[in-house]
């Protein structure tokens, strides 16, 4: 593996951010100087108070807002003016689990959840089992065919970590995942996350839940003063 | 439970057929899609009407030329001291010595005083009136073509000041022009039509993207290429434009059928004789047809991508 050049050696992480600043339109920054990386199969825990920046970041990592200044790295390829087509495929690594679930409603829950496969162009032969499976093991089997807006929160957010994890991302990002379950759910999906990383998903959780992140040991991304602390 | 989550590879067996409902990625908005459909719908009806109406004038002025064009006529004029029965017959000698003529008829007096009889009435005693005589002159066709002008010299050297010879030119080419500037106007109208179809794809697709802007950005999220999306917004309106198209080319084949039964219906009746003397005899060629169902497919084709280059520039 010592073929690529030092450069890109050098940069074997899964992200990597350089002195990132963020900042909306004229206002202050949000971000400022935060560095970081994620290794390749680490697991870590993304937290702060609410409005410190969680969703900034994940936004930055996902591509969907870009920089004010710093570099950024995704599978070890700086993003910036990256063309359309690069850019979707580094999100066909990730897998996304998003606070507001963005389910679309016009889809049965089968739907949202094959939709990454479906995207690839696969046909759905191909995926209708896996699919399927999954759903049942998130314990959404008996409501595979229902529409996003009959679910209840709890299920909701279950279609969309299927969903997340659906295409096996190398990167998964999951904001607020636990955030609409009971403690007991929401110990099972940190379990399913944890077994995913096991098969060598890198994973990065957002969460304000302490008791959450006491039950694994992992590294802490704490964002506070619009600044990026590392613990553990 | 016992079926529960175990792998199991014959699985699609065992699901729902349901589960293939496979919804449109970009959900279909009833109302606004209804309204665009129809004014595709609309669009095309009057994009083939107009195309229809310019196929009846092109294939009437085509029969009228290509009956009009295998005859010429030579006039013989009374004069005074003349033997018109005589100028007839020298008249017809000559136009059957001239090459290229496969036959000559010359109108018997009786037949050219009937000519007159819609302006002059019947009953009246015409054989004081100096009537000018006509000769028909078939044309054998592109094989062997006449020399139409050694015919007229040739006439007036024999016959001077009292035969001539029409052969229908300027009426001919008056008969084309009209004809191409109504497939000209007919054109126009179906090009403009096509493009105010394409304007409004494009605004209704401006206004589903905005309305969509979420659907878009998980599509993004989920993996989903520019290109990708843009099909889907293509197969969505193709759709959209097929079903406007269908209609409206349905309408207008309808309309023109029901037109051409009514012309069949009138030409069985005296009044009908003179509209298909006017006006041909409104017949719609396969062709005619075929251009209506054309311009519905096209309509649909425009809708389909111009939405999808719509989209692509939206996501650019």
């Amino acid at each position: 593996m010592s073929g690529g050049s030092l450069l890109s050696g050098a940069d074997e992480s899964v992200v990597r951010f350089e002195n990132v600043g963020m900042r909306y339109g004229v206002g202050p920054e949000v971000l400022s100087d935060v560095s970081f990386a994620i290794a390749p199969h680490s697991f870590q825990f993304l937290t702060g108070p609410s409005g410190a920046g969680k969703t900034t970041l994940l936004r930055l990592i996902l591509l969907s807002a870009r920089p004010s200044r710093g570099l950024v790295s995704l599978f070890g390829e700086e993003v910036s003016g990256i063309s359309s087509q690069r850019l979707t495929g580094l999100r066909r690594r990730m897998g996304v689990v998003f606070q507001d679930f963005r389910l679309l409603d016009h889809l049965t829950t089968y739907e949202n959840v094959a939709l990454p496969l479906r995207v690839q162009g696969r046909a759905e032969t191909s995926y209708r089992a896996e699919v399927v499976e999954l759903l049942r093991w998130v314990g959404l089997g008996e409501r595979m065919h229902v529409l996003p807006p009959l679910l209840s929160g709890g299920e909701k957010q279950r279609a969309a970590i299927a969903r997340a994890l659906i295409a096996r991302p190398e990167l998964l990002l999951a904001d607020e995942p636990t955030g609409n379950v009971d403690p007991q759910l929401g110990r099972r999906l940190l379990r399913l996350f944890i077994e995913l990383n096991r098969l060598g998903t890198s994973v990065l959780i957002a969460t304000h839940d302490h008791a959450l992140m006491d039950l694994v040991d992992a590294r802490r991304f704490v964002l506070g003063n619009n600044h990026l602390r590392i613990e553990g | 439970m016992s079926a529960g989550p175990e792998r199991a590879p014959a699985e699609p067996a065992a699901l729902p057929q349901s589960l293939r409902r496979n919804a449109p990625l970009v959900p279909t908005d009833g109302s606004a899609s209804r309204a665009l459909a129809a004014v595709i719908a609309i669009l095309t009806f009057l994009a083939a009407l107009c195309a229809g109406a310019a196929e009846i004038v092109a294939s009437s002025a085509a029969q009228w030329q290509g009956a009009v064009s295998q005859e010429v006529t030579i006039q013989v004029r009374p004069g005074p001291g003349r033997d018109t029965e005589a100028d007839v017959a020298r008249a017809v000698a000559l136009a059957k010595e001239a090459p290229g003529i496969a036959g000559t008829r010359a109108l018997s007096k009786t037949e050219s005083e009937h000519l007159l009889e819609p302006w002059l009435g019947s009953g009246l005693d015409l054989g004081e009136l100096p009537v000018p005589r006509l000769i028909t002159v078939r044309l054998a066709g592109a094989g062997t073509p006449a020399d139409l002008p050694a015919l007229r010299a040739r006439l007036a050297e024999a016959l001077p000041g009292a035969a001539s010879l029409d052969d229908h030119a300027l009426w001919l080419s008056r008969l084309s022009t009209m004809a191409h500037t109504f497939v000209g106007i007919g054109v126009g109208v179906v090009a403009l039509v096509l493009v105010a179809t394409g304007l409004a794809v494009t605004f209704a697709t401006r206004g589903a993207m905005a309305g969509n802007r979420e659907v878009v950005e998980v599509l993004h999220f989920v993996g989903a290429g520019d290109d990708y999306i843009a099909r889907e917004f293509q197969r969505r309106f193709f759709r959209l434009g097929l079903r406007g198209g269908a209609v409206g080319a349905g309408a207008a084949l309808a309309l023109l059928a029901l037109a051409a039964w009514l012309a069949r219906l009138w030409r069985a009746s005296p009044a009908g004789d003179e509209i298909e003397a006017l006006f041909g005899g409104f017949e719609i060629s396969w062709r005619g047809y075929a251009s209506v169902v054309l311009i519905g497919v096209i309509a649909s084709v425009v809708t389909g991508v111009v939405s999808r280059l719509t989209v692509r520039r939206f996501l650019a």
